[in-house]
């Protein structure tokens, strides 16, 4: 876990929105039903809850005063009556909200993962991926929150306090105004102490935060605080700051002391009221005990509908929060967008074309990363690229894959600009593949196939072409065999053959290739150079080269400085040229060339 | 460590029994605090029973005015001591759980990078956090529920049954089951809490994958593919939590529904009783009233079940931090207070894992000299100048200084005399000031000067005069971000503040363009002279100026001399020499 999401929570503050709402409300639309039955049924079910102390109120007054034993078990067997039908009416009433939340952030994160889907590459070296998975995961549940708990349980709390204020009403109005005396400072008392324990609740927070944000420094560099001797020092500064934590605790208790024997007090307050003005009532005959029992019984139940509303505000407004990060991400335009009327090739040669390509990251500023760069690649034809790190190299093979859009210029796959031809036809036209070998979770096969369309032989066949085949089956399971987090258990050289095979299974007409730098043992070296000359073949190919072998066999060689063409040519002609390139061949491949002049056996 | 053997019940938590001993008092009283809340708590129906069994009869408004205002006194009375008991018990958990708090960081700080390598941090976090937090609950709630839950239990049942036995015999059925629905149910809830909890990860991890994978997946059009996995990975995500929300959408309103029946028993059985004159009108009330009482203890004894047991798993897990032995810690050091800075290699082999990083190394560096480290990555460099700072265990007799085995001399001398700059140049999110002041006393007088003095030698003080506050500028999330060179030089300033009589330079100017590296370096050789220093490195320019110059090779030593040496004899590092003028040239070229 990153350090930020620890400061995240502090944005809560964030005011309540209307038109979020609204828009929020949307996404109720399709479950209209179900959320109409919800309502329906919370209604029913404060009905049911308000039985109890009436039934009290009958069997006291209409049978156990009058000695009806029988009559009693009448009341009884109602009571229960409605208790199970007020069990299974709540269930239904949870489940069927509770779903209905979940199927509301179903398609939230639906919406969301596709709109991700969409954006640019760019958009991820820029944004933390941690960031982005909060917004599928931690905001969509603030947002069910509001669903589920917020608006439709409202409602709840607002009948059974309308049910249970029209039923002593109904039984004896005078005695009931007396009683509703209470109610507002049942509001008073509960908002008190919303109010006192929110303040108090986010001081916590915010020294939790804090204690989060000390340790996770500190544990992270603890070499440096034993280096100088800070242990002693550290330890008095979490001390202080965990003191802190302690007393807004200590302090937000203080509220929790206060407001439960507070309730205590106004429900006695209540029942003493009960008992004085309808006890006098019952001396004169103008109230019947049952009654005064079953008042006193329904003023018990005043105080939870009340402090359940006033909850209500707190999850409103974290998910209004949630709701804006949501949508804004959700707002963010797509840059990269397929034309509104696609070009399709009937088939695709493979001839690439770059003309006159200047390109930014930052958009606005003239900070060129490539400057007027042109070249064609005929198909089946091969080019190298070389050039130091930031001469441009991976910008062209991002633009060629179309993960930007060049601001001049125009890249083309047979003569027709990639922007105007079908991403999808385009992108299966290509493969690419990077240094980084990206493996998902699943098995090795899938790893190959990828979700595309391709049959178990030519999965197996394109692994044997790039010698893969031999480690793959003597993996547990062979082609079944399970790929864990991103495929620590597979060797750098074997990921580079597994990434070789998915290319080759895919089959494309254009090849880029970003060749790995980091170093592999003899065997596999020989191993990756053989599979190379498979999965170049019949080819055109674009190659970051790091190779010695993959230089020297390519068509081309284009040598990048600082986003430039410097140099052009083959390998022989740029070496006798004695500039750029040859100073790059002393410093990247003369070593190979020495160890291949070391151990010629190893290519053999 | 505790003697291992016997192991009673909840063998973890008795950890915290020294804590709790240590806050005995408060302890007592928050628990007569609560046994009189809970004798109070009683009174209150009982009057009320006598109040309508007197209304039945005759009464007068007196005696009426007389029970409401004994019913609201109990309740005030019995609000206070609440109030006290809540007070007393809650923030006896806050407490010690401040102390608890502070014991596990105070025994991190202990640790060895050893230890540290051997974590995640984000574990030792959810430790320190989550873990801790679920002790608390034992300690607070837990305690406070279950002290509440037996003496609640004890007086109304009492009162109870002098009402009737066979009443509270049958009342008591259902919510007995109560207690066990909450706490199967509880369980219950719990694991299929977690399978959701597992899939949100599982859901978490496969965003994750995509959005680091986003390249690989534009590029093989994979997005039709991952919107498939991702709906997939959804649906199961919502039918895990269909069966947490069945499970749990029974819990609430079958508590209700057992509670309610025995509801239903007091009206009709009871009923009966008064029908048939074994029991008053205002007995009938008062049970009834009891029997809400016992509501919450019931819930209460099931959920408290749970809070120990979440809360015994946690301590075993912060007791596994706590019994982590120091592995680097003074053990009868020799009486040394300072140190000249001569550092001596002996014969040294050092394994880490068992996979040896250093053999023989036999190295002498007399006081003052500057001793260069060179050689490809994973060669041993970093390892051999930490060993130095004692950060690993060497072999006894293998690295001293001043003759004596680093081993054997108190860390806080050790450190004190070595001014370390690292390869990663970690800073703290603090001012700059703070950061270069790292290693000083907190009230040392010339704190200023010497921040000053350090960050012009690092070539620092430039970068900080364009800060918006200066050297009180916060550095990190909460202030600015600093380049790669800047943290470099700061972490370089923060060696140098200390005025140290070693000096290790780990890399540390990795990311500092060559020009200002040769200012930094021009800048520290009167500093250098004074002092032995340590500079590993990757550029020949960095450490053709050195004393000596020590090449490694798979933690060996291969090549060593001064820099006109090492160029005549044509090896190594008259090799790196080349290539790096080969690369300086390329970069000229523009």
């Amino acid at each position: 876990m990153s350090g930020a999401s620890f400061h995240e929570d502090d944005t809560i503050a964030k005011s309540y929105d209307r038109q979020l709402l609204v828009r929020l409300l949307r996404y109720l639309r399709p479950y209209r039903a179900a959320v109409g039955v919800s309502f329906l049924l919370i209604v029913l079910m404060a009905g049911l809850d308000l039985a109890g102390p009436y039934l009290t109120k009958v069997a006291i007054d209409e049978h156990i005063a009058r000695g009806d034993a029988a009559g009693l078990r009448r009341v009884a067997l109602l009571y229960l009556l409605a208790l199970v039908g007020a069990f299974a009416v709540r269930f239904a009433q949870v489940f069927i909200l509770q779903m209905t939340g979940q199927r509301i952030m179903m398609d939230l994160r639906r919406e969301i993962y596709s709109h991700l889907q969409r954006l640019h590459v760019a958009h991820f070296d820029r944004n933390p991926v941690g960031r982005l998975i909060t917004r599928v995961t931690t905001d969509v549940d603030a947002i069910n929150e509001l669903f589920t708990s917020g608006v439709v349980t409202v409602f709840g709390d607002v009948f059974t306090l309308i049910g249970i204020m029209g039923v002593m009403l109904a039984l004896d109005w005078k005695l009931a105004l007396v009683t509703f005396s209470v109610i507002p400072l049942f509001f008073l008392v509960t908002n008190w102490f919303r109010r006192g324990s929110r303040q108090s609740f986010r001081e916590v927070r915010k020294w939790i935060a804090r204690i989060n944000a000390f340790l996770q420094e500190n544990l992270s560099g603890m070499t440096v605080v034993q280096l100088f001797r800070r242990e002693e020092r550290n330890r008095a500064a979490f001390a202080a700051i965990n003191r802190e934590h302690a007393d807004a605790n200590l302090r937000s208790i203080f509220y929790y002391a206060v407001f439960y024997p507070a309730i205590d007090v106004l429900a006695a307050g209540a029942v003493a009221l009960i008992l004085l003005s309808g006890g006098s009532a019952v001396l004169r005959g103008g109230l019947t005990l049952g009654v005064l029992v079953a008042f006193i019984q329904y003023s018990e139940r005043f105080w939870r509908p009340i402090s359940d509303l006033s909850e209500k505000f707190n999850i409103l407004q974290a998910a209004m929060a949630s709701s804006e990060r949501v949508f804004t991400l959700l707002d963010t335009p797509v840059k990269v967008a397929a034309p509104a009327a696609p070009r399709r090739l009937a088939a695709v040669r493979g001839a690439v074309g770059f003309e006159g390509v200047w390109f930014t990251y930052a958009e606005g500023e003239p900070d060129w990363v490539l400057r007027d760069i042109s070249f064609a690649v005929e198909p089946g034809r091969r080019v190298a690229l070389v050039g130091h790190t930031g001469a441009g190299k991976t910008s062209i093979i991002s633009l060629l894959a179309r993960f930007y859009d060049v601001q001049k210029g125009r890249v083309t796959l047979d003569g027709v600009d990639v922007r105007e031809l079908d991403p999808a036809q385009l992108r299966s036209s290509l493969a690419l593949v990077l240094q980084d070998v990206h493996l998902f979770s699943g098995t090795i096969e899938s790893n190959i196939r990828l979700g595309s369309d391709i049959p178990d032989e030519r999965v197996r066949a394109a692994a044997r072409a790039v010698h893969a085949h031999r480690f793959i089956e003597a993996l547990p399971g062979g082609y079944a065999a399970e790929v864990k987090e991103r495929g620590t258990s597979l060797s750098v050289g074997q990921k580079q053959l597994l990434s070789f095979a998915r290319a080759l299974a895919h089959d494309p007409r254009v090849l880029i290739l970003d060749e790995a730098t980091s170093s592999v043992d003899t065997e596999t070296e020989a191993l990756i150079q053989d599979a190379l000359r498979v999965l170049l073949r019949g080819r055109t190919a674009i190659v970051i080269a790091h190779r010695l072998s993959t230089v020297q066999d390519v068509d081309e060689i284009l040598v990048l400085h600082k986003g430039t063409i410097r140099e052009r040519g083959t390998h022989q002609a740029l070496l006798a040229q004695r500039g750029l390139y040859w100073r790059l061949y002393q410093l990247q491949y003369k070593d190979q060339e020495r160890a291949l002049g070391a151990a010629p056996a190893a290519t053999a | 460590m505790t003697p291992a053997g016997r192991r009673g019940p909840l063998p973890h938590l008795r950890g915290l029994l020294p804590y709790l001993r240590r806050h005995r008092r408060s302890l007592v009283r928050g628990i007569a605090f609560l046994l009189a809340t809970t004798a109070l708590s009683v009174l209150a129906p009982w009057v009320l029973r006598h109040a309508i069994d007197d209304l039945t009869v005759q009464v007068t408004r007196q005696k009426l005015l007389l029970y409401a205002g004994v019913i609201v006194g109990v309740v005030l009375v019995e609000g206070l001591t609440r109030y006290y008991m809540r007070m007393v018990l809650i923030g006896l958990s806050r407490e010690i759980e401040y102390e608890l708090r502070n014991d596990l960081f105070a025994h991190l700080t202990r640790l060895s990078p050893r230890y540290y390598q051997g974590q995640r941090i984000g574990d030792l976090m959810s430790r320190a956090s989550n873990d801790l937090s679920a002790v608390r609950m034992v300690l607070g709630p837990g305690i406070m529920y279950t002290a509440n839950t037996g003496a609640t239990f004890v007086a109304t049942i009492a009162i109870m049954l002098m009402i009737s036995p066979l009443l509270l015999g049958l009342a008591l059925v259902p919510l007995v089951f109560v207690s066990v629905i909450v706490r199967y149910l509880g369980r219950r809830i719990h694991d299929r809490f977690e399978a959701v909890q597992e899939q949100l990860s599982n859901l978490t991890a496969l965003v994750q994958e995509n959005l680091s994978g986003a390249r690989v997946v534009r590029a093989y059009a994979q997005e039709p593919h991952e919107l498939a996995r991702f709906e997939e990975s959804n649906r199961e995500f919502l039918r895990r939590n269909r069966r947490l929300i069945r499970m749990f959408g029974t819990l609430y309103p079958g508590i209700q529904l057992l509670m309610g029946t025995g509801a239903v028993m007091v009206l009709w059985l009871g009923g009966r009783m008064v029908v048939a004159g074994t029991i008053t009108l205002g007995e009938f009330v008062a049970f009834g009233t009891y029997l809400t009482m016992l509501h919450w203890p019931m819930i209460a004894l099931g959920w408290v079940v749970n809070i120990y047991e979440r809360g015994e798993a946690s301590m075993g897990r912060i007791r596994q931090m706590l019994d982590a032995v120091p592995e680097i810690r003074d053990q009868e050091p020799l009486p040394v207070t300072e140190l000249r800075g001569e550092v001596e290699f002996r014969d040294l082999t050092f394994a880490y894992d068992g996979t040896p990083v250093l053999r023989d190394v036999s190295l002498r560096v007399p006081a003052g000299q500057t001793v260069a480290i060179v050689g490809p990555t994973g060669s041993g460099k970093s390892t051999l100048v930490s060993l130095v700072a004692r950060l690993f265990e060497a072999p006894p007799g293998t690295v001293l200084l001043d003759g004596h085995d680093v081993r054997r001399l108190p860390l806080a001398v050790v450190r004190g005399a070595i001014g370390f700059v690292p390869q990663e140049s970690f800073l703290f999110s603090d001012t700059v000031a703070d950061n270069v002041a790292f290693g000083l006393p907190a009230d040392a007088p010339d704190r200023p000067a010497r921040v000053q003095e350090a960050s012009k030698v690092a070539q620092l003080t430039g970068d900080v005069a364009a800060f918006p506050r200066g050297f009180e500028t916060f550095v990190g999330e909460r202030g600015i971000t600093l380049s790669g060179g800047q943290k470099q030089r700061t972490a370089l300033a923060r060696a140098l503040s200390t005025d140290p009589r070693i000096l290790v330079l780990d890399d540390a100017l990795s990311a500092v363009d060559t020009y200002t590296e040769e200012e930094i370096l021009r800048g520290l050789r009167a500093v250098m002279k004074s002092r032995t220093t340590f500079l590993v490195s990757h550029r020949v320019s960095t450490v053709k100026d050195a004393d000596l110059i020590v090449m490694l090779r798979e933690g060996r030593v291969v090549e060593q001399g001064t820099h006109a040496e090492l160029l005549a004899r044509g090896g190594f590092y008259a090799d790196l020499h080349r290539r790096q003028l080969l690369e300086e040239e390329m970069e000229r070229t523009a």
